[in-house]
């Protein structure tokens, strides 16, 4: 397998190309949008919430490169039915592993950046805590 | 002015030892000298030459090795005036790159100087080394800060300075001799003309352009101008500030401490001379004889023949992207711009192309090249950039522009 297929798997360049649960949600019961600035990634994400704290929907939108979409992509399928207690809670090697792929520290940010804003919207929404590794660099997520 | 014989780029990369590594497998092909430049065997050798046959602290020590060293530094100074063509060696700063230069024009000039209704102008191209220090210490004083808007082909925009002038006491115009990110050359010659009529002091950052092209601050007519060493073949930790003695002499010192000073006692302490009063601490000595050499090696090439060869390449750059229907560049005429090439690959994000490149062995920059005022105006969040050196060839284009194909077809 090349380095290129090892990196874009097939996988990743399908819900690149066709992204799940993408399209903002109206209404919705949380939002939260982030940048990284170091390439200029950008997310948006939506959460309509079901019983309780039940993450029913998601949906976002971004643009940047594909490791940061698809991540968001995959993330979106992973988290519906769960409670935004244990999403908040979930560590970024269980998306990591999802995502299968060697990655690099700059591209680590690109794939984590949906993880992040998603549990921003679900703090913002529900309060349960911010991920340690936003506690300083949550400057870095645009609050709305 | 002498012309030197044009330089043989595959002649002189045997004098680099980066290139002797393979990338991924393949050979090396580096197109991000903008960002940094790789080294040459010679200015090494010089540093290691210093490190063991010449290496004590500068200026004070009596003994011999002290003088030698201070001998060298004081060399490497020498080395630098002749290259800006300054009329004073004690006008040479050395300090640790361009960005820190910027900052002590801004901080030991600007906070005595700038005030409310004073103007800091500089340009929407600018590397954010010389747009943020000045954006700050004019929101510390007081000052206004405006731009210099772009035209569509990315050069400034001079019908615009009277509307400038207009809004403030104009006291600062600071730009970029040459873009990092559009490798436009920007007229600075005039920017000074028009900065001193205002009565302002003209800063220039030369960190982009002191490597390619011949920088002659008497020509330029500014009053500061910047560079980093570690873009023109030398090493990194090592910059120099060049400023008009009158001005530096009228300045508060930037950084205080050891080395700069005339007297100290308990209740007052007097400064050195020029340049001592701006060198704080111990210098970057083994650096500066590094840069020196690496500036011996660019005159023995010529700076008029390593010009031409990247304008050669940039042109050829930009003939070959300008076949690909998906790809836009942006940026002036290959007549008017240094050796850098931004483009973006239609439905591609940079830092997927940078990645399907590096994979081929093909290193370029995919971001926003510390220009994020320069992007929001070209509409687009990064660009590819792919900048060239004397080292560069033209087989190495050729693989960027295949490994451009190879992105295309994965994701569009």
């Amino acid at each position: 397998m090349s380095e290129f297929e090892q990196l874009y798997r097939e996988v990743i360049l399908d819900h690149y190309k066709s992204p799940r649960n993408h399209g903002l949600l109206d209404p919705r019961d949380a939002y939260a949008e982030g940048q990284n600035p170091l390439c200029g990634d950008e997310i948006s994400v939506t959460v309509r919430f079901g019983e309780g704290d039940v993450i029913e929907e998601v949906g976002f939108e971004g643009r940047g490169c594909a490791i940061s979409q698809a991540a968001t992509s995959m993330l979106s399928d992973l988290v519906k039915g769960r409670s935004a207690q244990d999403v908040a809670l979930m560590p970024k090697d269980e998306l990591l592993g999802e995502i299968g792929i060697p990655l690099t520290p700059v591209r680590l940010k690109c794939a984590l950046l949906g993880l992040g804003v998603l549990k921003v919207a679900l703090h913002k929404a529900k309060g349960t805590p911010l991920p340690e590794e936003w506690g300083t660099s949550a400057a870095d997520i645009t609050l709305n | 002015m002498t012309t030197s014989p044009a330089l043989d780029a595959r002649a002189l990369r045997a004098d680099f030892p980066i290139f002797e590594r393979p990338s991924h497998g393949k050979p090396l092909a580096f197109l991000d000298s903008a960002a940094s430049s790789q080294k040459p065997r010679q200015m090494l050798d010089a540093m290691r030459d210093f490190y063991e046959t010449s290496y004590a602290n500068v200026h004070r020590g009596v003994y011999e090795l002290a003088e030698r060293a201070t001998e060298g530094l004081e060399t490497a100074r020498e080395k630098v005036r002749a290259l800006v063509n300054a009329p004073s060696a004690r006008e040479v700063i050395f300090v640790r790159n361009a960005t820190e230069g910027i900052n002590l024009v801004a901080y030991a000039w600007g906070l005595r100087n700038l005030g409310p209704g004073d103007l800091v102008v500089v340009t929407e191209l600018e590397h954010h080394s010389n747009f943020v220090p000045w954006q700050f210490i004019a929101n510390r004083t007081g000052a206004g800060f405006a731009l210099i808007p772009l035209d569509h082909q990315g050069e400034l925009r001079l019908d615009a300075l009277d509307g400038i002038a207009a809004t403030g006491r104009v006291k600062v115009v600071a730009t970029g001799v040459v873009s990092n990110s559009l490798g436009t050359v920007n007229p600075v010659e005039r920017l000074a003309v028009w900065a001193h009529e205002q009565g302002a002091i003209m800063v220039a950052d030369a960190a982009q352009a002191a490597p390619h092209r011949k920088v002659d601050v008497q020509a330029l007519g500014c009053d500061f101008l910047a560079i980093s060493a570690h873009k023109m073949c030398g090493p990194s930790g090592v910059g120099a500030l060049w400023g008009r003695a009158e001005l530096l002499e009228s300045m508060d010192p930037f950084l205080v401490g050891g080395h700069m000073i005339r007297s100290v006692k308990a209740d007052e302490t007097t400064w050195g001379e020029l340049p001592h009063k701006f060198e704080a601490g111990t210098a970057p000595m083994a650096e500066a004889v590094g840069f020196g050499a690496a500036i011996d090696y660019l005159d023995e090439i010529g700076f008029d023949a390593i010009e031409r060869w990247e304008h050669e390449l940039a042109a050829y750059a930009l003939d070959q992207l300008a076949e690909l229907p998906w790809v836009s560049s942006y940026g002036p005429p290959a007549s008017r711009r240094a050796g850098i090439v931004s483009f973006n690959v239609e439905g591609v994000h940079p830092h997927d192309v940078a990645q399907v490149l590096d994979f081929e062995g093909v290193a370029i920059r995919a971001g926003h090249h510390c220009c994020q005022p320069l992007m929001k105006k070209l509409g687009v969040a990064a660009t590819n950039r792919a900048s060239f050196y004397l080292y560069t060839v033209p087989e190495e284009i050729d693989r960027l522009v295949a490994g451009l194909h190879v992105a295309r077809k994965a994701f569009a």
